[in-house]
């Protein structure tokens, strides 16, 4: 059936900001699909709140709306656009549940919307649990024993029907949020009461626990003439119990013989013609370890974080076919893209084994709890290929920047191997390692983590290995072999081994074809290998001058897809200006590893290992480090030191940035004033540094990224501590301490061409100092920046860029404190905010940056240099955190970075702008409040005077205040009316508030000190139970009353379309 | 573990280690792309005379499980890259290479098997030796062919099957090298199969009075067999056939068509077929030769097309109640999603569905 011609105008709809459970794969999926449609000359509406994606780039869609992603707006763009099709399932859980919500108001009826892919009813089928469980029955797929409710008791009686251990699973939420495991009827009762809260029709899945069976995965697609095909198999290492997206899973599947396999293939295929799926669809099955039996543990009808890593493990572009497939097309017309020649309706054979590895953000979280259960907790994951088992796993761990390049990590606990084996954590594979080391056997392991002995076995090579060369002074050319074989590193062997000297390996490197060499593929797509053939040195060439890029690894917390927004828009510039354009990344849900984003693209770890591997066989004339966040920039010294160009901003401009003294040094020069500080090594240095600095210090280590254990200390006792953790783990460089200011935080990105400077914006954040800027509101151009000011702004960014011989991209973040402006930190790289200044200014600076970087001069571009002009719009950038995930997680705002992704809102005016930010990123502001809205304050001591100007303001606007005793007094002195709450240590009363819904928010600053930490998370794990927002500093109280006052709502605001934003 | 070599019948030499049964071995090297179910591939009679390579890189990690077997081993020699001595599965009764040493079937592992497949892709089917020295002399390896190999493979005498319930059918299966799940399939449908000799007559078959004759799958060229060819003709019409693999090549060649040889094959699981004015099915395949569709005009319609390189997949004879099919619907291993063939012969034989 050849594409359906009366789609002509598609809205897409993207999946919103980054959060757990949500990430990068996404915009993925999103960039295929509207590279689709244009390339099928259809009109396309593109909505998302995300700018740091490519698919909101300009070129991707003809309207672009980054609006907040509710169905409000998105029917408001509807009756604007009046789009003829709806392409909702690449949009992830969010999309999918915007397009339920148009359709159940009659939206897409009364405007005449058609929902491409699987409709209404199949989407329904296989969301709603008891359509999907009665769906499964009539077909004969046996599911999870289960029953549905929708209040405490229900799911009580349940329980007590079904018999512990019961999982609980709230309905239509994302990764999971809100479940667990329940062993008896107190934690059932816990755990059921989050989870219908969590829930937005407040209903949960009570279900009979088959914890430790294997999880196995199919990755299916099927057309609207009913062809099927399962894209790939895959097996989570880590059996049921553990979130999929928690898990360690290979692909294919390792550990099925063929019966089951086909058992379980069949019934994934089944399962989708019985729903009626039009395009991907992802299956999830728990299957016995011990016999034939199997569940149907889920089905998401949609692109997923699955679909993204089957495509990349695959060579399959799911993503896109799915699109093809909602234009009418069916799987036999569509051509497979690596063969050219064969037929998309097949299903990939793999000749290597792939591993996912998760990337978690528990370093962000110290304290919170590292279990892993039901609830996804990853930020990320990498991916790796490699012949064997062993080699992918290796590949993966060091890929994943934990700061291991092997199985061996020092324990968190305490306590015998063996137990620790039983906590079931995001070290368990090292723990697992450490038995294995210590003789404990497969069998016992197995018994306790239930984790198939093939998996065991295959980590005993390692662990067996290792224990045979342990610190031998010279390994035999075998061993040398087997360790590569394994997949080490030479840097990882010297610490096993006490070798000084290695002979070096010369690795190859296979394609990944889809067709395990059947067919003639031309896919510049490759994975390393002991292998003697290289398929990449054969691999034709264009003869036209090698770059690699570097990319910028797993998604985490600090590092987000900003990176690979910039990596991918460089890669594009370097291609079209002629070069032969190499990519190196590991991560799986990224569009810079789509195999046909750069020329030639490695999925490799991004170590200097890996890096210096494809640099021996590409030879580039240089490598670009600057896009690919921290990830990149720590390989510049080491790729430096080995003879190998840095493009753009030399190493050693990079290290002028980055390396203290000689950074102090440049400031002194031109009399550009920074915090005073110090570095220190020793507890003694650094409380001396404080008491000489005088109180609040900033303390944190030199060379991190997102802000990585920084910390304001008010006290010595605070120092201490901090002091004695750090030094726990062991220091490389000096802990550094600066005196904190609690100023104006200002933010610019420059592009320099070592001549001229353009500034494309300045952004202000709506936080003091203190906060990280990842984690700031910052506002563009900014609202309270006198003239003079900005124009020293401009002046000391000039003078910093030349004399850092920045050539291309440089981040420069200010304070200015008393009126005064001091620098707080350089980052000679792209930084989060380019994608955001891009689309706003209109600037394509990562294009004009790495043009820059190869010598074009900025005078030439066409953008002028200095600051360029503001454009008629305000933006606000808003943070995203994931704490629906991390439910113990500290959530007050500091100078560590804790939010997962961010929004954008676009208005005439800095406070439409913060409407729509704040409202984009889950923020509900009501556009009336009645008597019975109130806000509960509860600040620290030094926060009492600052208080009293947002009580009044609050109270002006008529709403209900509430404050716990200490801020209440403050408040009563000051003549405003208040009720005083008694703390949450000694009543309920906050809680019942809540829950009675007589707050509507939480401005809550007073948990600085250890003892009341406890309090604040609780309350702050309720709020976020109930919807409640909850923010934990006054300046963001205060834009919030800022955008009350404003009386801006959801539908008087003005729709703007950024593709069409230059002419207005 | 010893060394060994592969060495192919264009000279280039693969080193890897000695795996399986001890002594060397000669075949016809093709590989197959399944990425599991190597049990149902070692014991496939259809690769009698054949070194198979797996392009799937870990084999052998579920062990040796007998009732998966599909048949007696045939082949002449196995390449892995990585066999796995640990194997895990709740049915797995020993390791793989216990297997290949019982059956007496040599192999190498630790080779480049992306390499070989590359080869063999590029070069076409070629003879290969597995041995412990590489030999001067190329001549027996290039000289190599497999012939004769159905009559090595086929049951030595009739056997018969019961049916999984009540009986409905009698079916006689014609066994070039049957893999046994075409016989389950059909026992399942409620079907006495009687398995008989390649050597058996159109008349000793007919004697029978089966309601409908099964042509399995078999190893080799499918025009060596002529005497079998000739008893096909004298079958088809008279009650309704079915024919997978060799039995669509043998038919095709009964009814006046031609086969050719492939350059290297389909062997795998995951090979598209297109029913005609139908839907496009993931095939389980094995087979070196195929039908000329063009040969059968005005005798037979081609029903199945291959998406990927537009070869015959299936043949119906219409007005003669027979249908072949070139893939394996008994799958064994891959894809289960034709199954209903079986059934649609089946209805044949109940008069509801005329070929």
């Amino acid at each position: 059936m050849p594409k359906d011609k009366s789609i002509r105008k598609v809205m897409v709809i993207g999946s919103g900001p980054i959060v757990i459970g949500q990430a990068a794969e996404f915009d993925y999926a999103g960039a295929q699909a509207c590279r689709v449609l244009k390339a099928e000359g259809i009109n396309v509406v593109l909505v998302n709140s995300n700018p740091a994606t490519i698919m909101t780039d300009k070129a991707m869609a003809d309207e672009i709306y980054l609006e907040p992603l509710n169905v409000e707006t998105v029917t408001r763009i509807i009756k604007k656009e009046r789009p003829d099709s709806l392409l909702a399932g690449l949009g992830g859980q969010t999309g999918l549940t915007i397009a339920m919500q148009l359709s159940q108001r009659g939206v897409l009826e009364r405007y005449g919307v058609r929902l491409l892919g699987s409709d209404i009813e199949a989407i329904d089928k296989a969301e709603d649990r008891e359509l999907f469980r009665n769906t499964m029955k009539a077909i004969g797929q046996p599911v999870v024993s289960s029953e549905i409710a929708n209040t405490l008791d229900e799911a009580v009686k349940a329980a007590r029907n079904i018999g512990y251990p019961v999982i609980v699973r709230p309905a239509f939420t994302l990764g999971g949020s809100g479940g667990g495991i329940a062993n008896d009827e107190a934690e059932l009762k816990a755990i059921a009461g989050t989870g219908l809260h969590m829930s937005p029709i407040h209903q949960i899945l009570v279900e009979k626990s088959i914890a430790g069976w294997k999880e196995i995965e199919f990755e299916t697609m099927r057309d609207s003439i009913g062809n099927t095909i399962a894209v790939c198999s895959m097996e989570n290492l880590d059996p049921v119990g553990i979130h999929t997206g928690d898990s360690i899973v290979v692909a294919p599947a390792l550990t099925l013989a063929d019966k089951e396999y086909q058992m379980l293939r069949s019934a994934s295929l089944n399962m989708i013609t019985a729903l009626g799926i039009v395009g991907g669809c992802n299956c999830q099955f728990a299957l016995n370890p011990d016999s034939f039996e199997y569940a149907v543990i889920e089905v998401n009808p949609r692109v997923s974080r699955s679909s993204a890593l089957a495509s990349k493990a695959t060579g399959y572009p799911i993503a896109k076919i799915t699109t093809k497939i909602a234009l009418g097309y069916t799987l036999d017309e569509i051509k497979n893209d690596i063969t050219g020649k064969t037929c998309a309706c097949f299903e990939p054979a793999l000749d290597y084994v792939v591993v996912k590895f998760p990337k978690w953000p528990f370093d962000k979280f110290a304290g919170s709890s590292r279990k892993l259960g039901t609830q996804m907790k990853a930020t990320g994951e990498v991916m790796a290929i490699g012949s064997s088992f062993e080699a992918a796993l290796m590949k993966a761990v060091r890929g994943t920047e934990n700061g291991f390049d092997t199985l061996n990590a020092p324990s968190l606990y305490d306590g015998p191997v063996m137990e620790r084996l039983r906590e079931q954590d995001d070290r368990r594979i090292f723990t697992v390692f450490e038995a294995l080391k210590s003789g404990i056997s497969v069998d016992k392991i197995h018994e306790i983590t239930k984790i198939d002995r093939w998996f065991l076995d295959k980590i005993r090579n390692l662990a067996d290995f290792e224990l045979s060369v342990a610190g031998k002074k010279k390994l035999s050319k075998e061993e040398y072999i087997r360790a590569k074989h394994l997949g080490y590193t030479d840097k990882a062997l010297q610490h096993i081994c006490r070798a000084k000297k290695l002979p070096g390996y010369r690795f190859s490197y296979k394609m990944v074809d889809t067709c395990a060499a059947e067919f003639n593929a031309e896919t510049p797509y490759f994975y390393s290998t002991c292998n003697e053939v290289c398929e990449s040195r054969s691999f034709k060439r264009s003869g036209k001058q090698v770059i690699l890029v570097l990319g910028s690894g797993p998604i985490r917390i600090g590092q987000g897809i900003e990176f690979d927004y910039s990596s991918v828009h460089c890669v594009w510039t370097l291609r079209e200006m002629g070069y032969d354009v190499v990519i190196v990344n590991n991560n799986p849900e990224t569009v810079s590893t789509d195999y046909d984003t750069a020329d030639r693209l490695y999925f490799e770890p991004l170590t200097p290992e890996d890096v210096m591997n494809i640099i021996d066989v590409e030879k580039p004339i240089g490598v670009v480090v600057a896009f690919g966040g921290q990830t990149a920039i720590k390989l510049t010294q080491f790729l430096d030191k080995h003879g190998i160009p840095i493009l753009g901003t030399s190493a050693e401009g990079i290290d002028l940035a980055e390396d203290r003294a000689r950074f102090d040094k440049l400031l002194e020069k031109f009399a550009i004033s920074r915090p005073k500080g110090m570095g220190v090594k020793t507890l003694q240095e650094a409380v001396q540094a404080a008491e000489t600095l005088g109180y609040p210090v900033l303390l944190r280590p030199s060379y991190v990224i997102g802000g990585q254990n920084m910390t304001i200390s008010w006290s010595d006792d605070q120092t201490r501590k901090y002091m004695k953790n750090i030094l726990a783990s062991g220091i490389e460089n000096p802990v550094l301490v600066d005196k904190y200011m609690p100023g104006t935080e200002l933010e610019v990105d420059v592009i320099s061409d070592g001549t001229d400077v353009l500034i494309p914006g300045i952004m202000e954040h709506i936080e003091r100092a203190g906060v990280h800027s990842g984690d700031s509101i910052a506002v563009y151009p900014p609202y309270n920046l006198s003239g003079t000011m900005l124009h020293k702004l401009c002046d000391r960014s000039t003078k910093l860029a030349l004399a850092l011989g920045t050539k291309g991209l440089v981040n420069i973040q200010y304070l200015i404190y008393e009126n005064e402006l001091y620098v707080i930190e350089v980052n000679p790289r792209a930084s989060r905010t380019v994608p955001y200044i891009s689309k706003v200014t209109g600037i394509p600076m990562v294009d004009i940056a790495s043009r820059v970087m190869l010598g074009k001069k900025l005078k030439d571009m066409g953008y002028g240099t200095g600051l360029y002009r503001t454009p008629p719009c305000h933006a606000v950038k808003v943070p995203v955190f994931s704490f629906e995930k991390l439910n113990d997680a500290n959530a007050i705002l500091g100078p560590e970075m804790k939010s997962t992704g961010e929004v954008l809102g676009i208005g005439k005016t800095t406070a439409e702008a913060l409407f729509k930010g704040l409202t984009a990123a889950g923020l509900t502001i009501p556009s009336k409040f009645n008597m019975e809205s109130g806000v509960l304050l509860s600040v620290a001591e030094i926060d009492y005077q600052e208080i009293l100007s947002i009580a009044e303001q609050f109270y002006d606007l008529g709403i209900k205040l509430y404050a716990t005793p200490g801020t209440a007094e403050t408040i009563k002195r000051q003549g405003i009316p208040v009720h005083s709450v008694s703390n949450a240590t000694e009543s309920e009363e906050i809680y019942s508030l809540m829950e009675q819904k007589k707050i509507h928010y939480l401005i809550y600053t007073g948990a600085v000190k250890d003892s009341t930490m406890g309090d604040f998370i609780a309350i702050h794990r309720r709020a976020m139970q109930l919807g409640i927002p909850c923010l934990t500093s006054l300046d963001t109280a205060g834009a919030l009353i800022r955008i009350i006052a404003s009386r801006y709502n959801l539908n008087n605001t003005e729709l703007v379309d950024i593709n069409h934003l230059q002419t207005v | 573990m010893e060394t060994a070599y592969l060495v192919l019948g264009n000279g280039k030499v693969f080193k890897g280690k000695h795996i399986g049964a001890p002594g060397k071995c000669l075949g016809e090297l093709v590989f197959t792309t399944n990425m599991e179910g190597y049990l149902e591939t070692l014991t496939d009679p259809s690769y009698a005379g054949q070194i198979v390579i797996q392009t799937f890189p870990l084999i052998g990690n579920y062990g040796v499980i007998e009732e998966d077997f599909e048949g007696k081993s045939a082949l002449k020699g196995y390449v892995v890259r990585e066999l796995c001595d640990t194997p895990s599965n709740f049915r797995s009764q020993y390791q793989l290479d216990e297997y290949l040493k019982k059956q007496g079937i040599p192999g190498i592992c630790g080779v480049d098997t992306r390499e070989l497949t590359r080869l063999i892709r590029e070069e076409g089917v070629m003879n290969a030796m597995i041995c412990s020295r590489v030999p001067k002399d190329l001549s027996a390896i290039k000289e190599f062919a497999v012939t004769k190999v159905v009559d090595e493979v086929t049951c030595r005498k009739e056997s018969v099957y019961q049916p999984k319930g009540i009986k409905k059918h009698t079916v006689v299966l014609v066994d070039y090298g049957a893999k046994r799940n075409i016989i389950r399939s059909l026992t399942a449908r409620g079907c006495t199969v009687i398995a008989v000799p390649s050597s058996t007559t159109a008349e000793k078959i007919l004697s029978f009075k089966p309601d409908g004759i099964m042509l399995s799958n078999g190893p080799g060229d499918p025009a060596e067999n002529t005497f079998a060819i000739e008893q096909i003709k004298k079958l088809v019409g008279k009650v309704p056939v079915f024919g997978i693999c060799l039995g669509h090549q043998l038919t095709a060649l009964a009814m006046g068509g031609r086969t050719e040889k492939l350059k290297y094959g389909h062997r795998g699981g995951n090979q598209p077929v297109k029913e005609k004015g139908g839907r496009t099915y993931i095939t389980c395949q094995n087979h070196g030769y195929a039908v000329i569709a063009d040969s059968l005009k005005g005798i037979g319609v081609e029903t199945f097309v291959n998406a990927n390189d537009g070869s015959c997949e299936g043949i119906t004879y219409p007005g003669r109640q027979c249908f072949t099919v070139q893939f394996h619907p008994e799958a064994s291993a891959g894809p289960l999603d034709t199954g209903f063939l079986f059934d649609r012969f089946i209805a044949m034989m109940e008069g509801r569905e005329n070929a």
